[in-house]
């Protein structure tokens, strides 16, 4: 390929995304107008999550770094929000980059650390960082800055008066978030879309390989953890300004490990299933909480029921789409193209079940599926779910 | 090979529950027709958030369901001018974030009329501000932080039990007389509810008496070096400002150190039967056996309320009975009488509010109250205060009881005095339903 035609195609990648990005953009409008107020704010919660899940995608799903710490990232922008709104009054458009900013840091120190470590030593590290971390706002000397167990309260961001005296506080907050999802997903799709992206996905399929041909691994993951961090940052602050409150409440343990479970759930790898993972997590505990208070069980049981449901639905989605919910729509989209064309070809029979035959996900598959939609396109036909355990595997 | 098709089958099902989940929690709907949200012809929608798990649902879980049991005996007695009382609560963990996003989902998606009785400190202080800036009337919060009395810049909210500042300053004032001179040391939980009733005792415990203050964070559940440090002060009386879950985890470990001072306990951490539970549970978990009730005889504390103990008490009788038809598995103790009083207030509230109640009327309508009821000191409120009960009397734990020691004394959450309060407690209506008015 000639050095023009690269540029060509780059382009058109970015023309690609920005246009899909505008539409998401669009759709989000129109979906949060027309919704309630309480609507409104699920929204907001779906699109803060996207970003701290997208963040994660990039680091476990194409650097294969895991990372059980990322409640902790999203803290530590909360309470950036939290200290930058509280103490010197910025504005928005100051205050979120601030939060990114500041995880970006953390996430460099975390990362340097981390890059060094493998597998359970990692997940330990991490693990160690996301129990840890929130603590620190009930260590003595600093419960006079970060308020305890109380957090910091922080004044809700007021819609701006051109848009009305009676436009719902709500809508204003899912806008926000909306918007913050939106530029992360753009920004990561055409980062894992370049040498980056190339270059993280090499050294997660083969460490030694990659170093061999030239990729810098340890930087490369400190990078890959600084980008993820500062997702998982922008998700920290944004989620302070919804909910007006950075307490550590608000990241126990379990907030990191769904975070996991989200980009399995909706398909390591892909930032389309980060998406999913991210309205998982949002709707199926509220539905469940819905469904229990209804059902008039003893408030013991019917407290405990939506954790229950969660991992229930958890398991059916692993069971049922192996490669995450992304992956299993391209399934779907793929088989009924292929029976569409099988039809057209009158030829059945003999080339048709041949793939879905293959046991498990294999990268002979059809490439119709695959090819990247404006809104995946982090994600190649190699991203399958399987090829962090090959390399995992070729490691060994 | 059939199975690509069954689980092809397992996951299209999956996809259509998931979109069932998500379409099916929305209903933004209904309500229309009526002028307050909540009310309608025949109910009135009122919602809560308590912690039914987490550190402080041993106990305070069962206020909730007192309050259900007292409304479900109001209701099935023709309810408030005709209308039924709906009473929503729901979890929160006593986990602030959790608060914030149960209190937005009752007030935006169940449209509630008020919220009634929400439960703690660090949680409800959350979203104080978000229901003042809702109009949401934002009645009886189950906490005796100071901070709910301020009627200028939240006039929505109301308090109900008496302030930990008050409560304070009645401890304190006993512990300076019965204590003169001896060491003192506190144990009390880091927020406001701690740090409220601190000030309250520090108001009359002369500052050199006190030789140690240890705090705790809720959540976690290790309190081994305070107790240590509090041991190690030699103090012959402890004052605890803590839920009681730590009030039961500080006995324990002075237990273990045995450490034998005199305890007093605020309030809100110091119902027996609560105590007695848990003692004895948190002992098998650490691997011994204790009996719980022989290590609370004799412990100081004071109330507001009929005490659960009194039988010849109108306002226990009436409690036991609704208790003994509505919810006979839960042990009646002090959290069962402090569920059904407060219920019994907003009964009361909502009586006071008029045939056609609004959001504005039952604000109005309290600050132009002068209810009675199962408290033996009035309230404060009115125009200028949204303070609940006005004072406590002194108790001891005798048995599984507390046994009122003297006068109920009231006082002001500022530097007034503390002064006998002589008028005695009315007697509770014979249908067990507030009067209008």
């Amino acid at each position: 390929m000639t050095a023009f035609a690269r540029r060509v195609q780059q382009r058109s990648t970015l023309a690609r995304h920005a246009s899909g990005a505008v539409l998401a953009l669009a759709a989000l409008y129109v979906l949060t107008t027309a919704a309630g107020p309480y609507r409104d704010l699920q929204i907001a919660q779906a699109a803060y999550l996207t970003c701290a899940v997208a963040g994660l995608t990039v680091l476990t799903g194409l650097g294969g770094q895991i990372s059980l710490g990322h409640g902790a990232f999203m803290a530590v922008g909360a309470y950036t929000a939290a200290l930058v709104i509280g103490h010197w009054g910025w504005p928005l458009a100051a205050v979120l980059p601030a939060a990114a900013g500041a995880t970006a840091l953390a996430g460099a120190v975390v990362g340097a650390v981390a890059a060094r470590l493998h597998g359970p030593y990692l997940a330990g590290a991490t693990l160690a960082f996301a129990v840890g971390l929130p603590g620190l706002a009930n260590y003595k000397p600093l419960t006079g800055v970060l308020g305890g167990q109380n957090g910091l309260t922080i004044v809700p961001p007021v819609p701006p008066a051109a848009l009305g005296e009676t436009f719902p506080l709500e809508r204003w907050q899912a806008w926000i978030c909306c918007l913050g999802a939106v530029a992360t997903l753009f920004l990561l799709a055409n980062l894992t879309r370049g040498r980056f992206g190339r270059t993280l996905r090499a050294s997660r399929d083969d460490e030694i390989a990659a170093a061999l041909s030239g990729v810098r691994v340890a930087r490369l993951r400190i990078a890959a953890t600084v980008v993820s961090a500062a997702c998982a940052g922008l998700a920290g602050g944004l989620l302070a300004l919804v909910a007006t409150l950075a307490a550590p409440g608000a990241f126990p343990l379990t907030l990191s490990l769904q975070l996991i479970a989200a980009i399995v759930i909706g398909g390591l790898g892909s930032l389309a299933g980060a998406m999913w993972g991210a309205l998982i997590l949002v709707y199926v505990p509220t539905w469940a909480a819905d469904l229990s208070s209804s059902s008039g069980l003893s408030h013991n049981i019917a407290s405990n029921l939506p954790l229950a449901v969660y991992g229930l639905v958890l398991i059916a989605v692993t069971l049922a789409f192996p490669r995450g919910v992304q992956g299993g729509l391209r399934d779907i989209g793929g088989a009924v193209r292929r029976r569409a064309r099988g039809r057209r070809d009158r030829a059945p029979g003999s080339r048709g079940p041949a793939p879905s035959d293959t046991s498990g996900p294999t990268t002979t598959h059809a490439g119709g599926a695959d090819e990247a939609t404006p809104d995946d396109a982090g994600a190649r036909p190699d991203d399958r779910g399987d090829a962090g355990g090959r390399g995992e595997r070729l490691r060994r | 090979m059939k199975r690509p098709r069954t689980m092809r089958a397992l996951a299209l099902t999956t996809a259509a529950t998931l979109a069932v989940a998500a379409s099916g929690c929305g209903g933004d709907g209904g309500g229309g027709g009526s002028a307050a949200p909540g009310v309608t012809a025949t109910t009135v929608t009122i919602g809560s958030h308590q912690p039914l798990t987490g550190p402080a649902a041993p106990g305070y879980s069962a206020n909730s369901a007192a309050s259900k049991a007292f409304f479900d005996y109001v209701n099935a007695n023709g309810g408030v001018h005709g209308r039924k009382i709906v009473y929503k609560y729901v979890d929160d963990a006593y986990n602030p974030t959790q608060t914030v996003s149960v209190t937005q989902k009752l007030v935006l998606q169940d449209k509630v009329f008020a919220i009634f009785n929400g439960l703690g400190t660090p949680t409800h202080s959350k979203v104080v501000d978000y229901l003042n800036a809702q109009r949401v009337p934002d009645l009886f919060v189950a906490s005796g932080c100071g901070c709910w009395d301020q009627p200028g810049k939240h006039p929505q909210t109301f308090g109900w039990q008496v302030d930990y500042i008050r409560e304070g300053k009645i401890l304190g004032d006993h512990v300076k007389k019965a204590y003169a001179g001896r060491k003192v040391a506190y144990f009390f939980q880091n927020d406001d509810f701690g740090q409220d009733g601190v000030k309250g005792l520090d108001k009359y415990i002369p500052k050199d008496q006190v030789v140690s203050r240890q705090s705790y964070q809720p959540g976690s559940t290790d309190i081994g070096a305070q107790a240590q440090a509090i041991a190690q002060s030699k103090a012959d009386v402890v004052v605890l400002f803590s839920i009681p879950t730590y009030t039961a985890l500080f006995r324990l470990a002075a237990l273990k150190l045995n450490y034998k001072p005199t305890f007093v306990v605020s309030n809100v951490g110091s119902d027996p039967i609560t105590l007695t539970g848990l003692l004895e549970s948190f002992a098998k978990k650490g691997g011994s056996e204790v009996e719980g009730s022989p290590l609370i005889q004799g412990m100081v504390t004071d109330g507001y309320l009929a005490a659960p103990g009194d039988a010849s008490n109108s306002w226990t009788a009436l409690f036991k009975k609704i208790h003994a038809q509505y919810i006979p598995k839960l042990p009646f103790n002090g959290n069962i009488v402090y569920g059904m009083s407060v219920a019994y207030t907003f009964a009361q509230a909502l009586q006071a509010a008029g045939k056609n109640p609004t959001r504005k009327g039952v604000v109005e309508a309290l600050e132009k109250s002068r209810f009675t009821g199962p408290g033996v000191v009035p309230f404060a409120y009115g125009a200028d205060s949204h303070a609940g009960y006005t004072g406590a009397v002194i108790g001891t734990v005798k048995g599984q009881n507390v046994v009122p020691q003297g006068q109920p004394l009231t006082t002001d959450d500022g530097d007034g005095p503390i002064q006998p309060y002589t008028t005695p407690q009315p007697q509770a209506p014979a249908n067990g339903i507030p009067a209008a008015g």
